[in-house]
């Protein structure tokens, strides 16, 4: 049994080729995260505006976004723009765009609850002892948010890491792209099934990579509680 | 300052509105330096939007507030200027909960009137020792209670050496056993001549405390004096249904067999 993994593994660099794999998942999580965060914020503060269209309008960005699902935008960026509109992104792009758009909508909306989640008495108690409405966003709403603002923040980026694995949809030599043509590999030209130690490996990695993740935010959540 | 310089606050004409709801209708009155005005009234009657007012927090509709003689109603003078002078503690406290005590305290002395820390520090220290919490000082307010945190919030505004404070119903989301720490601290402000505007359901701290009791109802002053007189014998009969609401009938004696 275990002869079979270590067979599977060492073929032709599997085990190197599993590797890349993971760290191209890295990467794009790593993009599509960073970008989400900063597009995120400034969204999530649009959402907070006091004029109405500014709001209607971020409202229905994140709705449309969250109403469709994420697999489609990929397939609509990848497929219909260089089909119907011959704008042929590189795939890395399509994948940076989808994530970026999914992910700036999710953060926004929890940028939003944060803030508004604070009691309106906290705002009231700080301009009674002077402070300026800036001061005041700045001193008292702010840190406030953003402890309550973390765990869901921190929740959002492991499953962006898991999604990330839909890119298989469009060829990109992510670890589930990679770990499938190492499946099929063994299947067909060694006739040697790989499929249990393969995935395998890949729940080990995912497992990895997340649940330290996870771990953060169960210790951020138990630090706001005040 | 045509006013009379005496008070430091004169209320002439106040109109408020929620929507189509007069809050307040044509409020008038004065508050003299030292003076402590106890506002009694059932909810909804507008007391606390009235303190709100004086402070900013709600928009009126008409009529001016003049403070030491300037009005503050016109919008001319920056509210955090105001504020500076004009003291509110409210019925949650609503202590910062990411700061410690000594924290909340310094907020407006140091980032709002710009006061050297250690001096703010000093006078804080001086006052949480009068309301008996310095050991506290760097505790977080997850860690007090509630009537601690009244206390501390009561600290808070009097640092900024106001000229008036606004009690907006302190005691009314305390255990009844921590009632009586925070009437100690404002029996004690009054003492000290503190000017005070004070709404309360606590009819016998209004009593001790006062030395003037407004009678709100539907927006307006109904009656006003002083409190034994008020109390012992209130003039008009909207007073005195709403202060029958405080008495009980001793149901012992009466008893009959049934």
């Amino acid at each position: 049994m275990l002869a079979s993994a270590v067979k599977v593994f060492s073929n032709g660099q599997n085990f190197l080729r599993l590797l890349e794999g993971l760290w191209m998942t890295l990467k794009l999580s790593a993009a599509a995260v960073s970008l989400s965060l900063f597009f995120g914020f400034i969204v999530g503060l649009l959402m907070l505006s006091s004029r109405k269209t500014v709001r209607t309008s971020t409202r229905f960005y994140l709705e449309t976004i969250r109403i469709v699902p994420v697999l489609t935008f990929l397939f609509l960026f990848y497929y219909l723009l260089s089909r119907t509109f011959k704008i042929n992104l590189e795939s890395v792009t399509v994948v940076l765009l989808t994530f970026t758009l999914w992910g700036t909508a999710e953060i926004a909306d929890l940028v939003r609850g944060a803030f508004t989640s604070i009691p309106r008495h906290q705002k009231e108690s700080g301009l009674a002892v002077g402070l300026t409405d800036l001061q005041v966003q700045l001193h008292i709403i702010a840190p406030q948010a953003a402890r309550r603002l973390a765990p869901g923040v921190v929740n959002l980026v492991t499953r962006m890491i898991k999604t990330t694995s839909l890119v298989f949809f469009i060829g990109i030599p992510e670890l589930v792209t990679v770990s499938q043509q190492v499946v099929e590999v063994a299947a067909y030209q060694h006739n040697r099934p790989a499929a249990f130690w393969i995935y395998g490996l890949v729940f080990l990695f995912y497992f990895i990579v997340c649940w330290p993740i996870s771990k953060i935010s169960k210790s951020l959540e138990k630090r706001c509680l005040y | 300052m045509s006013e009379d310089s005496s008070n430091i606050l004169v209320i002439k004409n106040l109109n408020i509105s929620f929507g189509e709801r007069k809050v307040l209708k044509d409020l008038s009155f004065e508050v003299a330096k030292g003076e402590v005005v106890v506002v009694i009234g059932p909810s909804g009657c507008g007391k606390s939007t009235l303190l709100r007012c004086i402070n900013g927090l709600e928009t009126i509709e008409s009529g001016s507030i003049l403070l030491d003689g300037v009005n503050i109603a016109e919008g001319r003078i920056p509210w955090p200027l105001v504020r500076q002078k004009v003291g509110m503690v409210f019925q949650s406290y609503d202590l910062f909960p990411h700061k410690t005590v000594m924290e909340n305290i310094l907020m407006g002395p140091v980032k709002v009137q710009k006061r050297k820390p250690a001096e703010a520090r000093a006078e804080a220290e001086l006052l949480l020792e009068r309301v008996g919490l310095l050991d506290r000082r760097d505790s977080h307010p997850r860690q007090l209670s509630g009537g601690q945190k009244q206390r501390v919030a009561i600290v808070r505004a009097l640092c900024m050496n106001p000229e008036i404070m606004l009690f907006d119903e302190v005691t009314a989301s305390l255990d009844p056993e921590m009632v009586r720490e925070v009437f100690d601290v404002m029996l004690e402000l009054a003492r000290r001549g503190m000017t005070m505007l004070i709404v309360t359901h606590e009819m016998a701290f209004a009593r001790a405390v006062a030395d003037r009791v407004f009678f709100i109802d539907e927006g307006v002053i109904v009656e006003s004096g002083p409190p034994e007189a008020f109390f012992a014998a209130p003039r008009s009969l909207r007073a005195q249904k709403f202060l029958n609401n405080f008495k009980f009938e001793d149901v012992k004696t009466k008893k009959t067999s049934l």
